[in-house]
Protein backbone atom coordinates (compact mmCIF):
# COMPACT_ATOMS: atom_id res chain seq x y z
CA UNK A 1 0.00 0.00 0.00
CA UNK A 2 2.61 2.19 0.76
CA UNK A 3 5.07 4.32 -1.78
CA UNK A 4 8.40 5.13 -1.49
CA UNK A 5 10.35 6.91 -4.33
CA UNK A 6 14.04 8.13 -4.82
CA UNK A 7 15.48 9.83 -7.49
CA UNK A 8 19.32 10.13 -7.91
CA UNK A 9 20.90 13.52 -10.10
CA UNK A 10 24.36 14.80 -10.30
CA UNK A 11 24.09 17.27 -7.41
CA UNK A 12 21.42 15.54 -5.48
CA UNK A 13 19.15 12.74 -4.45
CA UNK A 14 15.40 12.96 -3.81
CA UNK A 15 13.47 10.97 -1.81
CA UNK A 16 9.45 10.86 -1.44
CA UNK A 17 7.61 8.80 0.67
CA UNK A 18 3.65 8.79 1.00
CA UNK A 19 2.28 10.26 4.32
CA UNK A 20 -0.23 7.45 5.43
CA UNK A 21 -0.70 5.28 8.08
CA UNK A 22 -3.50 3.17 9.47
CA UNK A 23 -4.74 -0.19 9.52
CA UNK A 24 -6.61 -2.56 6.92
CA UNK A 25 -9.09 -0.12 5.59
CA UNK A 26 -8.85 3.02 7.66
CA UNK A 27 -6.56 5.42 7.29
CA UNK A 28 -5.57 7.04 10.97
CA UNK A 29 -3.21 9.35 10.13
CA UNK A 30 -2.14 11.65 6.90
CA UNK A 31 1.03 13.19 7.90
CA UNK A 32 3.47 10.47 8.59
CA UNK A 33 7.10 11.33 8.20
CA UNK A 34 8.52 7.92 6.61
CA UNK A 35 12.52 9.42 6.78
CA UNK A 36 14.92 8.40 9.05
CA UNK A 37 17.68 10.97 9.38
CA UNK A 38 20.97 8.51 10.17
CA UNK A 39 23.65 10.83 9.78
CA UNK A 40 24.00 14.21 8.31
CA UNK A 41 24.03 13.56 5.16
CA UNK A 42 22.34 10.39 5.16
CA UNK A 43 18.62 9.50 5.25
CA UNK A 44 16.51 6.32 4.72
CA UNK A 45 12.51 6.01 3.72
CA UNK A 46 11.27 3.10 4.87
CA UNK A 47 7.96 1.05 4.30
CA UNK A 48 6.86 -2.94 5.12
CA UNK A 49 5.44 -4.45 8.78
CA UNK A 50 4.20 -1.96 10.44
CA UNK A 51 5.92 -1.76 13.91
CA UNK A 52 8.99 -3.50 12.16
CA UNK A 53 9.82 -0.22 10.26
CA UNK A 54 10.45 1.90 13.34
CA UNK A 55 12.41 -0.01 14.90
CA UNK A 56 14.67 -1.28 12.13
CA UNK A 57 14.97 2.09 11.17
CA UNK A 58 15.99 3.47 14.12
CA UNK A 59 18.72 0.68 15.36
CA UNK A 60 20.56 1.58 11.84
CA UNK A 61 20.27 5.16 13.19
CA UNK A 62 21.70 4.24 16.37
CA UNK A 63 24.12 1.78 14.79
CA UNK A 64 25.54 4.98 12.10
CA UNK A 65 25.61 7.31 15.45
CA UNK A 66 27.63 4.77 17.38
CA UNK A 67 30.28 4.09 14.48
CA UNK A 68 30.62 8.10 14.33
CA UNK A 69 31.17 8.35 18.42
CA UNK A 70 33.52 5.07 18.48
CA UNK A 71 35.74 5.84 15.11
CA UNK A 72 35.50 9.91 15.04
CA UNK A 73 34.14 9.78 11.25
CA UNK A 74 30.88 8.87 9.97
CA UNK A 75 30.18 5.73 7.73
CA UNK A 76 30.37 6.71 3.69
CA UNK A 77 26.74 5.95 2.11
CA UNK A 78 28.11 2.56 0.81
CA UNK A 79 29.44 1.28 3.93
CA UNK A 80 26.31 2.44 5.90
CA UNK A 81 24.26 0.41 2.89
CA UNK A 82 26.09 -2.85 2.85
CA UNK A 83 25.87 -2.55 7.05
CA UNK A 84 22.24 -2.39 6.67
CA UNK A 85 21.97 -4.94 4.21
CA UNK A 86 24.26 -7.68 6.26
CA UNK A 87 21.59 -6.88 8.82
CA UNK A 88 18.50 -7.44 6.74
CA UNK A 89 20.10 -10.91 5.47
CA UNK A 90 20.95 -11.98 8.73
CA UNK A 91 17.38 -11.46 9.79
CA UNK A 92 16.07 -12.88 6.86
CA UNK A 93 16.54 -16.67 8.44
CA UNK A 94 16.44 -15.98 11.96
CA UNK A 95 13.74 -16.79 14.16
CA UNK A 96 11.62 -13.44 13.60
CA UNK A 97 12.40 -11.70 10.20
CA UNK A 98 12.13 -7.89 9.86
CA UNK A 99 10.35 -7.20 7.00
CA UNK A 100 11.02 -3.88 5.97
CA UNK A 101 12.07 -2.61 2.34
CA UNK A 102 14.13 1.05 1.91
CA UNK A 103 15.31 3.71 0.10
CA UNK A 104 18.81 5.21 1.12
CA UNK A 105 20.14 7.85 0.03
CA UNK A 106 23.55 9.84 0.97
CA UNK A 107 26.26 12.43 0.12
CA UNK A 108 29.47 10.87 -0.29
CA UNK A 109 31.68 13.87 0.80
CA UNK A 110 34.87 12.13 -0.19
CA UNK A 111 33.64 11.04 -3.73
CA UNK A 112 31.65 14.07 -4.68
CA UNK A 113 28.56 12.54 -5.35
CA UNK A 114 25.32 11.61 -4.31
CA UNK A 115 24.36 8.25 -3.91
CA UNK A 116 20.53 6.13 -3.88
CA UNK A 117 20.47 2.42 -3.15
CA UNK A 118 17.39 0.04 -3.04
CA UNK A 119 17.39 -2.35 0.16
CA UNK A 120 15.07 -4.64 0.43
CA UNK A 121 13.92 -7.47 2.87
CA UNK A 122 14.74 -10.13 1.62
CA UNK A 123 18.77 -9.09 1.60
CA UNK A 124 18.90 -7.03 -1.69
CA UNK A 125 21.02 -4.40 -2.20
CA UNK A 126 21.11 -1.98 -5.73
CA UNK A 127 23.15 1.10 -6.35
CA UNK A 128 20.24 2.62 -8.62
CA UNK A 129 19.57 6.40 -10.51
CA UNK A 130 15.99 5.90 -9.39
CA UNK A 131 13.84 3.43 -7.45
CA UNK A 132 9.91 2.98 -6.54
CA UNK A 133 9.14 0.79 -4.19
CA UNK A 134 5.50 -0.34 -3.64
CA UNK A 135 2.89 -1.07 -6.12
CA UNK A 136 2.98 2.67 -7.25
CA UNK A 137 6.42 1.28 -9.14
CA UNK A 138 3.88 -0.08 -11.72
CA UNK A 139 3.02 2.96 -12.83
CA UNK A 140 5.87 5.05 -12.62
CA UNK A 141 9.05 3.42 -13.57
CA UNK A 142 8.64 3.32 -17.07
CA UNK A 143 7.90 7.53 -16.82
CA UNK A 144 11.11 7.49 -15.04
CA UNK A 145 12.91 5.50 -17.71
CA UNK A 146 11.30 8.20 -20.60
CA UNK A 147 11.81 11.13 -18.66
CA UNK A 148 14.76 10.71 -16.45
CA UNK A 149 18.15 12.70 -16.79
CA UNK A 150 20.71 13.16 -14.81
CA UNK A 151 21.68 16.42 -15.24
CA UNK A 152 18.27 17.84 -13.93
CA UNK A 153 18.39 21.07 -11.63
CA UNK A 154 16.35 20.86 -8.94
CA UNK A 155 13.11 22.69 -10.20
CA UNK A 156 13.35 19.82 -12.88
CA UNK A 157 14.32 17.29 -10.80
CA UNK A 158 10.91 18.59 -8.62
CA UNK A 159 8.81 18.60 -11.75
CA UNK A 160 10.15 15.13 -12.51
CA UNK A 161 8.75 13.96 -8.99
CA UNK A 162 5.68 15.55 -9.43
CA UNK A 163 4.92 14.21 -12.85
CA UNK A 164 5.78 10.47 -11.10
CA UNK A 165 3.68 11.08 -8.41
CA UNK A 166 0.44 12.54 -10.44
CA UNK A 167 0.61 8.68 -12.51
CA UNK A 168 0.42 7.05 -9.39
CA UNK A 169 -2.52 9.34 -8.28
CA UNK A 170 -3.83 8.73 -11.40
CA UNK A 171 -4.09 5.10 -11.96
CA UNK A 172 -3.91 3.27 -8.47
CA UNK A 173 -6.54 2.58 -6.58
CA UNK A 174 -5.74 3.14 -3.70
CA UNK A 175 -5.28 7.04 -2.31
CA UNK A 176 -1.93 7.86 -1.48
CA UNK A 177 -3.09 12.16 -1.56
CA UNK A 178 0.45 13.50 0.28
CA UNK A 179 3.87 12.76 -0.09
CA UNK A 180 6.80 14.20 1.95
CA UNK A 181 9.49 15.04 -0.19
CA UNK A 182 13.74 15.34 1.19
CA UNK A 183 16.31 16.34 -0.66
CA UNK A 184 19.77 14.97 0.03
CA UNK A 185 22.75 16.55 -0.92
CA UNK A 186 26.02 18.21 0.17
CA UNK A 187 24.49 20.87 2.56
CA UNK A 188 22.81 17.66 4.35
CA UNK A 189 19.20 16.35 4.53
CA UNK A 190 16.56 19.12 3.91
CA UNK A 191 12.94 19.05 3.85
CA UNK A 192 10.68 20.37 0.64
CA UNK A 193 6.86 21.31 0.58
CA UNK A 194 4.52 18.38 0.48
CA UNK A 195 3.52 17.24 -2.91
CA UNK A 196 -0.15 17.01 -2.04
CA UNK A 197 -3.35 16.90 -4.15
CA UNK A 198 -6.27 18.54 -2.82
CA UNK A 199 -9.04 16.74 -0.99
CA UNK A 200 -12.69 17.80 -1.91
CA UNK A 201 -14.00 19.91 0.72
CA UNK A 202 -17.85 19.61 2.37
CA UNK B 1 -7.72 -10.18 -10.57
CA UNK B 2 -9.30 -9.56 -6.34
CA UNK B 3 -11.40 -11.90 -4.87
CA UNK B 4 -15.08 -10.86 -4.27
CA UNK B 5 -14.67 -10.47 0.02
CA UNK B 6 -15.39 -13.66 1.99
CA UNK B 7 -17.51 -13.38 4.94
CA UNK B 8 -14.75 -15.26 7.56
CA UNK B 9 -15.07 -15.83 11.39
CA UNK B 10 -13.90 -12.40 13.01
CA UNK B 11 -14.27 -10.36 9.57
CA UNK B 12 -13.90 -10.66 5.71
CA UNK B 13 -11.15 -12.58 3.42
CA UNK B 14 -10.20 -11.50 0.23
CA UNK B 15 -6.97 -13.86 -0.84
CA UNK B 16 -4.45 -13.58 1.39
CA UNK B 17 -5.99 -10.14 2.73
CA UNK B 18 -7.42 -10.33 6.17
CA UNK B 19 -10.17 -7.43 7.49
CA UNK B 20 -10.44 -8.64 11.38
CA UNK B 21 -13.68 -6.91 13.04
CA UNK B 22 -12.83 -8.93 16.22
CA UNK B 23 -12.16 -5.39 18.19
CA UNK B 24 -15.82 -5.31 19.55
CA UNK B 25 -15.98 -1.64 20.71
CA UNK B 26 -15.52 2.28 20.05
CA UNK B 27 -13.10 4.59 22.03
CA UNK B 28 -12.17 7.53 20.85
CA UNK B 29 -9.52 10.40 21.88
CA UNK B 30 -9.26 14.15 20.57
CA UNK B 31 -7.15 17.20 21.60
CA UNK B 32 -8.59 21.07 21.26
CA UNK B 33 -7.78 24.44 22.36
CA UNK B 34 -8.58 23.79 25.91
CA UNK B 35 -7.57 19.72 26.70
CA UNK B 36 -8.83 16.30 25.40
CA UNK B 37 -11.36 14.20 25.46
CA UNK B 38 -11.70 10.52 26.29
CA UNK B 39 -14.83 8.65 24.98
CA UNK B 40 -15.48 5.13 24.87
CA UNK B 41 -18.42 2.45 24.91
CA UNK B 42 -18.84 0.01 27.14
CA UNK B 43 -19.97 -2.92 25.52
CA UNK B 44 -18.49 -6.50 25.50
CA UNK B 45 -19.19 -9.19 23.05
CA UNK B 46 -19.22 -12.77 22.69
CA UNK B 47 -19.94 -13.28 19.15
CA UNK B 48 -23.44 -11.73 19.20
CA UNK B 49 -24.15 -12.24 22.62
CA UNK B 50 -23.31 -9.37 25.04
CA UNK B 51 -21.32 -10.62 27.57
CA UNK B 52 -21.18 -7.48 29.49
CA UNK B 53 -22.80 -3.47 29.64
CA UNK B 54 -20.87 -2.16 32.02
CA UNK B 55 -17.15 -2.62 31.00
CA UNK B 56 -14.83 0.08 31.86
CA UNK B 57 -12.88 0.46 28.62
CA UNK B 58 -10.65 3.58 29.90
CA UNK B 59 -7.72 2.57 32.45
CA UNK B 60 -6.16 4.60 34.39
CA UNK B 61 -2.70 4.85 34.29
CA UNK B 62 -2.03 7.26 37.26
CA UNK B 63 -3.62 10.60 38.21
CA UNK B 64 -2.63 12.34 35.17
CA UNK B 65 -2.54 9.27 32.10
CA UNK B 66 -5.07 7.58 30.44
CA UNK B 67 -5.53 4.58 28.17
CA UNK B 68 -8.40 2.89 26.51
CA UNK B 69 -9.00 -0.55 25.94
CA UNK B 70 -9.91 -2.04 22.13
CA UNK B 71 -9.37 -5.73 21.38
CA UNK B 72 -8.45 -8.54 24.31
CA UNK B 73 -10.00 -7.08 27.50
CA UNK B 74 -7.56 -9.02 29.54
CA UNK B 75 -4.15 -8.06 27.47
CA UNK B 76 -5.14 -3.83 27.64
CA UNK B 77 -6.05 -4.68 31.82
CA UNK B 78 -2.66 -6.49 32.12
CA UNK B 79 -0.35 -4.51 29.87
CA UNK B 80 -1.30 -1.01 31.16
CA UNK B 81 -0.82 -2.05 34.66
CA UNK B 82 2.13 -2.89 33.63
CA UNK B 83 2.64 -0.08 32.02
CA UNK B 84 1.48 2.28 35.48
CA UNK B 85 4.57 0.10 37.09
CA UNK B 86 6.90 1.27 35.04
CA UNK B 87 5.83 5.20 34.69
CA UNK B 88 5.28 4.91 39.12
CA UNK B 89 8.78 3.35 38.40
CA UNK B 90 10.62 6.10 36.39
CA UNK B 91 8.87 8.91 38.76
CA UNK B 92 10.76 7.27 41.76
CA UNK B 93 14.35 7.42 39.88
CA UNK B 94 13.95 10.55 38.10
CA UNK B 95 11.74 12.86 40.67
CA UNK B 96 10.00 14.08 37.81
CA UNK B 97 6.56 12.67 35.72
CA UNK B 98 7.07 10.31 32.96
CA UNK B 99 5.83 12.31 29.74
CA UNK B 100 3.17 10.61 27.07
CA UNK B 101 5.53 10.32 24.74
CA UNK B 102 8.33 8.01 26.88
CA UNK B 103 4.84 6.29 28.50
CA UNK B 104 3.49 5.34 24.92
CA UNK B 105 7.34 4.90 23.54
CA UNK B 106 7.42 2.29 27.00
CA UNK B 107 4.39 0.63 26.08
CA UNK B 108 5.08 0.22 22.57
CA UNK B 109 8.34 -1.59 22.65
CA UNK B 110 6.73 -4.22 25.05
CA UNK B 111 3.84 -4.67 22.49
CA UNK B 112 6.87 -4.76 19.54
CA UNK B 113 8.28 -7.45 21.84
CA UNK B 114 5.26 -9.70 22.06
CA UNK B 115 4.64 -9.08 18.21
CA UNK B 116 3.82 -12.34 16.58
CA UNK B 117 2.72 -14.08 19.58
CA UNK B 118 -1.24 -12.95 19.57
CA UNK B 119 -1.73 -10.19 21.97
CA UNK B 120 -4.14 -8.08 20.64
CA UNK B 121 -3.91 -4.66 22.05
CA UNK B 122 -5.16 -1.41 20.19
CA UNK B 123 -4.70 1.13 22.56
CA UNK B 124 -4.37 5.32 22.93
CA UNK B 125 -2.10 6.71 25.44
CA UNK B 126 -3.71 10.47 26.92
CA UNK B 127 -2.31 12.59 29.15
CA UNK B 128 -0.75 16.04 30.45
CA UNK B 129 2.56 16.30 30.31
CA UNK B 130 5.06 19.63 30.61
CA UNK B 131 5.08 19.48 26.97
CA UNK B 132 1.12 19.91 26.71
CA UNK B 133 -1.11 17.40 25.58
CA UNK B 134 -0.45 14.43 24.87
CA UNK B 135 -2.03 11.68 22.41
CA UNK B 136 -0.40 8.95 20.99
CA UNK B 137 -1.90 5.52 19.46
CA UNK B 138 -0.10 2.67 19.94
CA UNK B 139 -1.36 -1.05 19.10
CA UNK B 140 -0.11 -4.97 19.00
CA UNK B 141 1.77 -4.91 15.75
CA UNK B 142 4.30 -2.39 17.05
CA UNK B 143 3.19 0.72 14.82
CA UNK B 144 2.59 4.30 17.42
CA UNK B 145 1.34 7.53 16.21
CA UNK B 146 1.31 10.42 18.18
CA UNK B 147 -1.70 12.77 16.78
CA UNK B 148 -4.90 15.00 17.47
CA UNK B 149 -7.79 12.57 17.08
CA UNK B 150 -7.95 9.11 16.67
CA UNK B 151 -10.47 6.35 17.26
CA UNK B 152 -10.08 2.66 17.21
CA UNK B 153 -12.50 -0.31 17.37
CA UNK B 154 -15.09 -1.71 14.87
CA UNK B 155 -17.20 1.00 15.27
CA UNK B 156 -14.30 3.96 15.06
CA UNK B 157 -15.34 3.99 11.32
CA UNK B 158 -18.43 5.22 12.31
CA UNK B 159 -17.22 7.61 15.12
CA UNK B 160 -14.88 8.72 12.40
CA UNK B 161 -17.95 10.03 10.40
CA UNK B 162 -19.02 12.25 13.10
CA UNK B 163 -15.51 13.48 14.19
CA UNK B 164 -13.97 14.39 10.99
CA UNK B 165 -17.50 16.48 9.89
CA UNK B 166 -17.78 18.43 13.34
CA UNK B 167 -14.69 18.56 14.79
CA UNK B 168 -12.73 22.00 14.99
CA UNK B 169 -9.76 23.41 17.11
CA UNK B 170 -11.32 26.19 18.63
CA UNK B 171 -14.26 24.59 20.94
CA UNK B 172 -15.59 25.14 24.66
CA UNK B 173 -15.58 21.99 26.70
CA UNK B 174 -19.26 21.52 26.85
CA UNK B 175 -19.00 21.74 22.37
CA UNK B 176 -16.36 19.39 23.18
CA UNK B 177 -17.68 16.51 25.44
CA UNK B 178 -20.89 16.80 23.40
CA UNK B 179 -18.69 15.71 20.16
CA UNK B 180 -17.23 13.02 21.91
CA UNK B 181 -20.54 11.57 23.13
CA UNK B 182 -22.07 11.91 20.19
CA UNK B 183 -20.00 10.65 17.93
CA UNK B 184 -19.70 7.36 20.36
CA UNK B 185 -23.82 7.49 20.15
CA UNK B 186 -23.14 6.79 16.48
CA UNK B 187 -21.02 3.86 16.28
CA UNK B 188 -23.31 2.08 18.86
CA UNK B 189 -26.18 2.96 16.67
CA UNK B 190 -24.54 1.65 13.53
CA UNK B 191 -22.22 -0.74 14.88
CA UNK B 192 -23.35 -4.12 16.72
CA UNK B 193 -20.11 -4.68 18.49
CA UNK B 194 -20.14 -1.40 20.54
CA UNK B 195 -22.94 0.08 22.59
CA UNK B 196 -24.90 -0.25 26.39
CA UNK B 197 -23.33 3.53 27.46
CA UNK B 198 -20.86 6.07 26.82
CA UNK B 199 -18.06 6.51 29.62
CA UNK B 200 -16.85 10.48 29.31
CA UNK B 201 -13.12 11.50 30.15
CA UNK B 202 -11.25 15.06 30.65
CA UNK B 203 -8.01 15.62 30.37
CA UNK B 204 -6.94 18.92 31.48
CA UNK B 205 -3.17 19.84 32.88
CA UNK B 206 -4.36 19.42 36.19
CA UNK B 207 -4.90 15.61 35.93
CA UNK B 208 -8.38 13.74 33.84
CA UNK B 209 -11.46 14.22 35.18
CA UNK B 210 -14.41 11.33 34.80
CA UNK B 211 -17.47 13.81 33.51
CA UNK B 212 -20.12 10.70 33.36
CA UNK B 213 -21.44 7.43 32.05
CA UNK B 214 -24.92 8.10 29.54
CA UNK B 215 -26.86 5.47 28.79
CA UNK B 216 -26.70 5.27 24.24
CA UNK B 217 -30.37 4.48 24.37
CA UNK B 218 -31.07 7.35 26.39
CA UNK B 219 -29.22 9.53 24.10
CA UNK B 220 -30.40 7.82 20.71
CA UNK B 221 -34.50 9.25 22.54
CA UNK B 222 -32.54 13.06 23.51
CA UNK B 223 -31.29 13.03 19.47
CA UNK B 224 -34.40 12.09 18.23
CA UNK B 225 -37.22 12.74 20.42
CA UNK B 226 -40.59 11.17 19.69
CA UNK B 227 -43.79 13.29 19.61
CA UNK B 228 -45.72 13.17 22.67
CA UNK B 229 -48.91 10.80 22.22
Amino acid sequence: MECLIGIQFNDYVLLAADCNGGRSIISMKDDVDKMFRLSERLAIIVSGESGDTNKFAEFIEQNVQLYKIRHGYELSPYAAANFTRRNQAQSLRSRSPYFVNMLLAGYDANKGQPELYYLDYLGSLMKLPFSVIGYGGYMSLSVLDRHYRPDMAEADGIRLLRTVISEIQKRLVISLSKFRVHRVDRNGVTQLDDIESKLVTP
Amino acid sequence: PTELPQPVKHGLQSGNLRINFNHGTTCLAFKYSNGIVVSVDSRASAGAYIASGTVKKVIEINPFLLGTMAGGAADCQFWQRVLSQECWLYELRNKERISVAAASKLLANILYNYKGYGLSIGTMIVGWDKKGPGLYYVDDDGTRHSGNLFAVGSGSTYAYGVLDTCYRWDMTDDEALELGRRAIYHATYRDIGSGNSNNLYLVKPDGWKFIGNYDTANLHYQYNPVAAE
